[in-house]
């Protein structure tokens, strides 16, 4: 198996003739922590959609753990264990801060189409669940209902749901937004951590987080790689600052 | 660090029968069996028909989130064919209910996969659309007796001893088949699929995200839905002995959403509530000729206006417990 976990060639996004994501190479070290980062519409978050996807590319391919999966569908991604996170917070409200970690656990019965059978069946899950929840510092909310939650909490509850499928790749998008300052560094650690042992490709904002976990960081305006390195090389590159501060600055 | 104890977990999972909802259940059974001694049991037979198909309709919406507007089909192809079972190739009661559901669940299976293909409002028109061509197709063919319907249905015996012409005996049959569609909704519900379910309502493209394929989840709940609105339609069939256009009409699928709403949408009980009051107006309000509708429509607008969760869900509010 080659180093790198997810490729893409010539990745290619348009909407009746606005070129969003135009012709992107990317390639993720098996591993690594990988941010994508650009300014606002450079088409990161339509680069996600399209690595998970949410929306079919015009044109390119993309190969994961060296299997094409330009055609696969949203959820046989998940299953092959390259999981996304959204940038508004995607918890299931109404069910407890637990349940929502046991979908992602129950999914290991396979298709649970079982209709019959009553619900203490899931029972199994429930200590895989308080676990994955004591982890991200969500031991006090377990019986909560998850819009209870402030948002801070919400991220957490919605990476605790992430880990529970055990995923290779973990797409974070913005895991950080609009969170205060405390929250920012606790998301921080706990991504950190759970880094260790995973790829994880996130499109970040905050340069802190950037700068503090990413070994490779690419940098995306108007839909189109301008440049990629570490945190030192990119931050000092020309096109780079033009483009974060615009021609006038330059 | 803290770590989370047994009942913590118990609470979070709702383990076990919640004590309200067994005491409502209780209450429910027990004012269903004393109720044919106290009031008209056919009137009761409607009321428990339509509160099994107002739950049928609840399982979709209230606990997939998918508004069908098209629900008269299943329920008026229950009772075309449970009729023409009964009636025409004289098969026992029994088994022309059954012959009604299954084939309101075939129907379910081929609308259902037309239907899910869209979302929110578009996936409402579709149902209604392929209701309307059900309805057509009533209207012409030579089996549904166009605009009589399938008169005099016999009601027979049941397992080829109990006389159905009996309204009484008819009831408790009515009565054993509403329960077991009642808990069996519920159960359906509280199973792992129905969490899934639950899950795909709130978010789906978390859901989608975490692997699950929401179209398989919808499908399966659409046909259980269907399937029921089946046995509800047959069972109705057999209590009145007819079966009539007024099953398919769009205003049925209408009315099932006007008694779901009214209980209160995503309860257990809510649309038996519902059904109870729409079906009780119908019946005291009857003198009152076409006004019936307009007062329908001003509950439904205070319905929506001052109590949205509907009756069963502003009490559970009140509560704080799920109904």
């Amino acid at each position: 198996m080659s180093g790198f976990i997810l490729e893409t060639e010539g990745l290619t996004k348009e909407f009746r003739g606005f070129v969003a994501v135009k012709n992107v190479s990317l390639k993720v070290r098996r591993g690594s922590t990988h941010a994508l980062i650009g300014p606002n519409g450079a088409g990161k978050t339509t680069c996600f959609n399209l690595l998970t996807k949410f929306l079919p590319p015009s044109a390119g391919r993309i190969v994961y753990n060296g299997r094409d999966i330009t055609r696969e569908k949203p959820s046989s991604i998940a299953r092959l264990g390259l999981v996304r996170s959204f940038q508004i917070s995607a918890v299931f409200p109404h069910l407890s801060v637990l349940e929502n970690v046991r979908i992602a656990l129950q999914r290991q019965r396979g298709f649970s189409f079982d209709f019959w059978r009553a619900e203490g069946v899931l029972a199994e899950y429930n200590d895989r669940a308080a676990e994955l929840l004591e982890a991200v510092g969500l031991q006090e909310y377990v019986a909560h209902t998850a819009a209870e939650l402030p948002y801070g909490r919400k991220r957490a509850l919605e990476l605790a749901t992430t880990l529970a499928l055990d995923p290779a790749m973990l797409l974070l998008d913005e895991p950080t937004a609009g969170m205060g300052h405390e929250d920012v560094g606790r998301i921080m650690e706990l991504i950190g951590r759970v880094a260790k042992d995973r790829t994880v490709l996130m499109v970040e904002h905050n340069m802190t987080v950037v700068s503090t976990l990413a070994h490779t960081i690419t940098v995306l305006a108007r839909g189109e790689v301008l440049a990629e390195g570490d945190y030192a090389t990119v931050s000092k590159n020309p096109d780079v600052i033009q483009a974060y501060m615009g021609t006038a600055n330059a | 660090m803290a770590t989370v104890t047994a009942g913590e977990i118990r609470a979070a999972t709702h383990e076990g029968l919640p004590r309200q909802q067994v005491v409502a259940f209780v209450i429910m059974v027990g004012a269903l069996v004393a109720a044919p001694f106290f009031f008209y049991p056919v009137f009761l037979m409607k009321v428990l028909c339509f509160a099994l198909f107002a739950c049928a309709f609840n399982l979709l919406i209230g606990y997939v989130g998918l508004l069908s507007f098209g629900h008269a089909a299943y329920f008026g192809m229950g009772s075309y064919v449970a009729a023409h079972a009964a009636k025409v190739w004289g098969l026992p009661t029994e088994l022309a209910i059954l012959a009604g559901t299954a084939v309101a669940g075939v129907l379910g299976v081929v609308f259902g996969w037309l239907a899910i293909k869209r979302q929110g409002i578009y996936f409402a028109m579709i149902t209604l659309a392929l209701a309307q061509m059900v309805f057509f197709f009533s209207l012409q063919a030579p089996f549904t007796g166009g605009e009589d319907g399938i008169q005099s249905v016999p009601r027979g015996h049941l397992f080829g001893v109990i006389d159905l012409r009996s309204d009484l005996a008819m009831y408790f049959f009515v009565l054993a088949i509403f329960l077991m569609g009642f808990l069996f909704i519920y159960r359906v519900i509280h199973s792992p699929f129905g969490q899934v379910l639950k899950a795909i309502r709130e978010n789906e493209a978390r859901a989608t995200s975490l692997g699950y394929r929401p179209d398989h989840y919808k499908l399966t709940a659409f046909v259980l839905s269907a399937t029921l609105a089946g046995l509800a339609g047959a069972t109705k069939a057999i209590v009145f002995q007819l079966a009539s256009l007024t099953d398919v009409h769009w205003s049925m699928s209408g009315e099932v959403v006007l008694m779901t709403l009214v209980g209160g949408l995503g309860t257990v009980f809510g649309p038996v509530v519902g059904a109870l009051t729409i079906v009780t107006m119908q019946n005291y309000l009857a003198s009152f000729g076409a006004w019936v509708t307009v007062i329908q429509g001003v509950i439904f607008i205070v319905c929506v206006m001052a109590f949205r969760r509907g009756v069963i869900g502003e009490i559970a509010n009140v509560l704080k417990k799920p109904l």
